[in-house]
C-alpha cells in the first residue's frame, strides 16, 4: 500500500471538500487541511443559494455526507506556514514541525470578503444601519430583519459593486457574484417583509449564470424590486438613524436622494489571507487582481507555475458555487493526470502541443 | 408667402458618421482617462453644481465622446472645479483635467471651426 500517492488539499471550503472527494474516489490518499475548527468555509454563513433559493445548509450537508463516505483525512485547526521541496515530494510544515510529505498539493484557500469600512463614504462601522451583504445573510438566518432601533425596515437599499470595479480601493476586478446575490437578497427581503420597499443601486447587472437573468426578471415582475442605475456617492446618517443616500439616477440624468432604513453593501471578493500566505510561501504567481495566477485561463485553469501545486476554486478568481464545484473536479483530474504520467511523458506531451501549435502557425 | 406656423424640426439623432470627432481626439490625447468612463454617475451624484444647475459631468463626457460638441462650452460653465467627482470616480477618470482640457480647446482654431459648423 506504500505506493498510494498522497495529496494535501489546503482549505476546507466548497472547493477543498469537493477536490478531496473526487481525488479520494480516484484512489488517492487525501489530507484535507483547514485552518478553522470547522469545514464549510463561507457557505456556513449563507441562508439560501442563488438562483434556486436552495437552503445553504442543505447543500453543505450533501457535500459533507459525500465527504464522510470517503476516507479523506480531515485535519482542522491546522495552519500551514512553511513549505519545502524534497526531490519530487512536497513537505508542508505546521508551526515548526513537519506536518506531512505529499506528491501533490491543491490550494483551495478561497476568498475573503472586502472589508466594507474601507469605503468610508458609505459609513459601514460608523452608521448603525449600514450593514454588509454577509450581515444581511446573518439576519436572514436569525429570521429577524430589524434596524438599529429594533423596527422592521420600511425601505432597504442594496448597493452593488462595493469594493469591486473600484480603482479607489485598488480592486479593478468584478467579483461576479454580488449582482446575483443582490437580486437573491432583494427577493428574500420582499418574501420576509412584504410591506418593505427594496431598491438595488447598480452600475451593470451581470447575470452571467444559467437562470440568473430569469431571476432578475422575477425580481421585477413578481417581487417588484426597484432597480436604479447609479453608483451611490455617499451615505449620511439622519437624526433618527435612517440613512440618506445620494446617487445619480443615470437613466433619467438627474441627481437622486433617498432615505432608507437599512443600507446593505454588496461586498466583493478578495483573495483570502490564507491564499496570499500560501501563495507566497510556495512561490506561486499572482495575477493583477492578487488572486493566484493559473497557467492558462482556458486549458490549464488548475495548474500553477509550480510543479505539483494546483489550485481549485476562488483562490484563483471570484467564483460562484457551481463554478467552484466544476473547478474543483477539474483540479482532481489535473492532479490525477499529473500523478499518473512521468516527467518524460509530460515533456513529450508539451512538445507535441508545441509542435502542433507550430504546424498550425506555419499553415 | 403664407405661413402656417409649421417648421421643419431639427433631427435629434446623434449623427455619428457626420459628427466631427476631432475635439474628442484632441481632449483624449491630453486626458486619455476619459475613455475609462462606465457611466456609473458617481461624479454627478456628489456634484455641488449639479444640484442647482443642469450641470452633468457624465453627460458632457458622453456628448464629447459622441462628437456632440454644441452644448459643451455652455455646459462646463457651471463647474466649480471642486474636484469631488475625481475623488469619487471608480475608474480613475481625471474629470477635472477634462474640464481644463476643454477650456484650453475653446481657445484653439479647431473650436472656431467647429463653432462655424454649428452655426451654419
Amino acid at each position: 500500500m506504500t505506493n498510494i500517492k498522497k495529496i494535501a488539499v489546503l482549505g476546507g471550503g466548497v472547493a477543498g471538500m469537493e477536490t478531496s472527494i473526487q481525488l479520494n474516489r480516484l484512489g488517492y490518499q487525501v489530507d484535507l487541511i483547514e485552518i478553522e475548527d470547522k469545514l464549510g468555509g463561507h457557505v456556513r454563513n449563507w441562508y439560501k443559494l442563488f438562483p434556486d433559493h436552495k437552503p445553504a445548509d442543505e447543500f453543505l450537508e450533501k457535500l459533507i455526507s459525500n465527504l464522510s463516505a470517503t476516507d479523506v483525512q480531515i485535519k482542522t485547526s491546522i495552519q500551514i506556514n512553511a513549505f519545502l521541496r524534497k526531490e519530487k515530494k512536497l513537505c508542508l510544515f505546521d508551526q515548526a514541525c513537519e506536518f506531512g510529505v505529499y506528491d501533490a498539493v491543491v490550494v483551495a484557500t478561497g476568498f475573503d470578503l472586502f472589508e466594507a469600512y474601507r469605503k468610508e463614504e458609505y459609513g459601514f462601522g460608523i452608521y448603525k444601519n449600514v450593514i454588509t451583504s454577509a450581515g444581511l445573510e446573518t439576519m436572514f438566518l436569525g429570521k429577524t430583519i430589524k434596524t438599529s432601533g429594533g423596527n422592521v425596515p420600511k425601505r432597504v437599499g442594496l448597493v452593488h459593486c462595493v469594493g469591486s470595479r473600484d480603482e479607489k480601493c485598488g480592486n479593478l476586478h468584478c467579483s461576479k457574484v454580488c449582482c446575483i446575490t443582490a437580486v437573491k437578497q432583494a427577493i428574500t427581503l420582499r418574501q420576509m417583509l412584504p410591506n418593505t420597499e427594496v431598491f438595488c443601486f447598480y452600475m451593470d447587472m451581470r447575470m452571467f449564470g444559467p437562470s440568473y437573468e430569469e431571476l432578475y426578471r422575477e425580481a421585477q415582475e413578481k417581487w417588484a424590486v426597484r432597480f436604479i442605475r447609479g453608483r451611490i456617492s455617499e451615505a449620511a446618517q439622519n437624526a433618527d438613524e435612517t440613512i440618506l443616500i445620494k446617487t445619480e439616477d443615470t437613466l433619467t440624468g438627474r441627481q437622486l436622494k433617498m432615505n432608507v432604513d437599512l443600507l446593505v453593501l454588496m461586498v466583493g471578493m478578495l483573495p483570502s489571507k490564507g491564499t496570499t500566505v500560501i501563495g507566497k510561501k510556495t512561490g506561486l504567481d499572482f495575477g493583477m487582481n492578487r488572486f493566484l495566477k493559473v497557467k492558462d485561463e482556458h486549458y490549464h485553469a488548475n495548474e500553477t507555475n509550480q510543479e505539483g501545486i494546483f489550485v481549485a476554486g476562488s483562490a484563483s478568481a471570484p467564483m460562484n458555487i457551481s463554478d467552484t464545484i466544476s473547478h474543483a473536479r477539474a483540479a482532481a483530474t489535473a492532479v490525477d493526470h499529473y500523478l499518473k504520467t512521468t516527467d518524460h511523458e509530460r515533456f513529450s506531451e508539451k512538445n507535441n502541443i508545441r509542435n502542433l501549435e507550430k504546424a498550425l502557425h506555419e499553415k | 408667402m403664407a405661413t402656417f406656423g409649421f417648421s421643419i424640426l431639427k433631427d435629434r439623432q446623434i449623427d455619428y458618421d457626420n459628427n466631427d470627432h476631432r475635439l474628442f481626439r484632441f481632449i483624449e490625447e491630453q486626458e486619455p482617462s476619459i475613455r475609462l468612463c462606465i457611466g456609473c454617475g458617481g461624479c454627478t451624484a456628489g456634484c455641488t453644481a449639479a444640484g442647482f444647475t443642469g450641470f452633468n459631468y457624465r453627460k458632457l463626457n458622453y456628448l464629447l465622446m459622441r462628437g456632440e460638441t454644441e452644448h459643451l462650452q455652455k455646459g462646463i460653465q457651471q463647474c466649480m472645479l471642486c474636484g469631488k467627482c475625481k475623488l469619487v470616480c471608480p475608474r480613475g477618470v481625471n474629470t477635472r483635467n477634462m474640464i481644463f482640457a476643454l477650456k484650453r480647446a475653446f481657445k484653439t482654431p479647431l473650436w472656431e471651426e467647429l463653432q462655424k459648423k454649428i452655426n451654419v
